[in-house]
């Protein structure tokens, strides 16, 4: 193993994704077992349904506040440019096997970009309407019209969050090489250049 | 423990298989004659010494409402209503004051079992009638937002929800509720829904005669009827009894994200995480360009 290695995430970055990842993987079981009957069985992991309702929104809230302290690291390279529209008129042929990587392609790719603001807006709304509907503190706080509305808008944004991390994680696991970047910081020379070429010219300041 | 045996039980919250049918029972209502109701409160306080409830003394609010509410410890709740309706003949607006037995109407369709995420704390009888499990419930709230006659409470003190068990424990072994017992006027009636219609209409038509031209039996549609129903003077303006709904459903809110939405939330996101691992046999990893161990075959 000769390839120089680039480093990508700092300690700070790494241990606090996975500290989000994992409160996502609480709040998440712990919520999709009452989305649906056949998902009940998830609430033996959290001690029984009672508990199961009780520590759901302490997971989440505090997975959100985890969120913040990454966006805030983040967010800025993952603003929208007008080059991501080629990328995406791109995606369907790179599913299918054609990796070639747009040559304006920065830090984040367009897919990563979208996946990252689905993560933001999906967790903005999980958590407002969360309030609205945690028993026993807040829901009386409320009107039943408003909790009836609230109930939906969680769950169809919890929806789109568990989505968008399926994607997320598969893409990790797809292009290989990119797993590395969060569990050791570094990803390989040829990684960076391949995948995200204008992050790697900026990297060696040939921009 | 549900109070009849688990033969008995028509519907269970959060389940998807079919509830046992071996058994058939008729149905049971309960009719409150609105319009012969003096308002003595017997049935609040027969409801409390079945069912040993015993409420917090509260505070006059200026009404003869006491408790000002339903409470988890108060299931039944006299609603007084001045109002100035028409009665013809004579064909003149008069006081009338409307005094309406709140609580839980027991609905054929029940929004409360369809909204509840638990398997088994709310149940339907093959009677009618509607219970909660305590020992199954979460206490998330759901049975509140879903229920259109905001009935269900949740305890402060074990966040459990309660309501008027309609004493489905009394009915199982042959008695009628409580409250019916100790109703001084016969206002309340109990027995199969069928002849709680036929003595319904009876009222009706008696009502009819002296004035009440727009006399009628609440059993909304909507919920697919109830197994408590009112005969109302005026059945053509409920909200005149302390906002008795018109026309009762389960919030379209409630109904379509319990009926298709949710199976179809399930499905797309197993179909993603399926279609991941296709994706992955058929077109393979994108291998690192700089990994001597990868295990991509494209160059």
């Amino acid at each position: 193993m000769s390839a120089r290695l680039i480093q990508r995430y700092p300690d700070r970055t790494r241990m606090n994704h996975w500290a989000v990842a994992l409160l996502f993987l609480c709040a998440g079981l712990s919520g999709l077992a009452f989305f649906h009957p056949a998902l009940y069985f998830l609430t033996m992991f959290f001690g029984g349904g009672t508990w199961t309702r009780i520590l759901h929104p302490f997971f989440g809230v505090l997975m959100v506040l985890g969120f913040v302290m990454l966006f805030a690291q983040v967010w800025r390279e993952n603003v929208w440019r007008a080059s991501d529209r080629a990328w995406l008129a791109h995606a369907g042929a790179m599913l299918a096997g054609d990796t070639r990587e747009p040559d304006e392609t920065g830090k984040y790719n367009a897919g990563q970009k979208l996946v990252f603001w689905a993560f933001a807006v999906s967790l903005l709304l999980l958590f407002v309407t969360g309030f609205v509907f945690w028993q026993p503190w807040f829901a009386d706080a409320f009107p039943v019209w408003l909790r009836r509305i609230a109930v939906v808008v969680h769950a169809v944004s919890a929806v789109v969050l568990v989505l968008s991390v399926i994607v997320h994680v598969y893409a990790a696991i797809w292009v290989q090489g990119t797993m590395r970047a969060m569990t050791r910081g570094t990803v390989t020379e040829g990684w960076a250049r391949h995948h995200h070429p204008r992050w790697y010219r900026g990297l060696r300041g040939d921009r | 423990m549900s109070s009849l045996q688990s033969l008995d039980i028509a519907a269970r919250s959060a389940t998807t298989t079919p509830s046992p049918q071996a058994r058939t029972t008729h149905e049971v209502a309960k009719l409150i004659d609105v319009s012969s109701c003096i308002g003595c409160k017997a049935c609040q306080v027969a409801c409390m010494q079945w069912n040993d409830l015993r409420d917090t003394v509260g505070h006059n609010v200026g009404v003869y409402d006491n408790p000002a509410d339903l409470t988890p410890e108060s299931w039944t709740v006299m609603r007084f209503s001045e109002v100035e309706a028409k009665r013809e003949p004579p064909q003149e607006t008069t006081l009338e004051w409307l005094i309406r037995k709140d609580g839980c109407m027991h609905c054929d369709d029940p929004g409360c079992l369809k909204a509840c995420p638990a398997p088994g704390a709310i149940v339907k009888y093959t009677n009618g009638i509607v219970d909660f499990i305590e020992e199954n419930c979460v206490g998330c709230g759901n049975c509140v937002t879903g229920c259109p006659f905001d009935v269900p409470r949740i305890s402060k003190k074990d966040n459990k929800a309660y309501k008027c068990t309609l004493c489905s424990d009394r009915v199982s072994v042959g008695l009628e509720p409580a409250c019916v017992k100790a109703c001084p006027t016969g206002a309340i009636h109990f027995g199969s829904k069928v002849d709680m219609l036929d003595y319904g209409a009876e009222r009706v038509a008696d009502l009819k005669e002296r004035g009440w031209a727009k006399a009628g039996v609440y059993d909304p549609q909507g919920v697919g009827g109830t197994h408590v129903m009112y005969v109302l003077q005026h059945a053509d303006q409920p909200t005149l009894y302390h906002g008795l709904p018109e026309n009762p459903a389960i919030s379209p809110w409630v109904s379509v994200w319990k009926g298709v939405a949710k199976p179809i939330g399930v499905a797309m996101m197993l179909g993603a995480a399926v279609a991941g691992f296709f994706h992955y046999t058929k077109v393979g990893p994108v291998p690192d360009p700089d990994d001597p161990d990868r295990d991509g075959d494209r160059p």
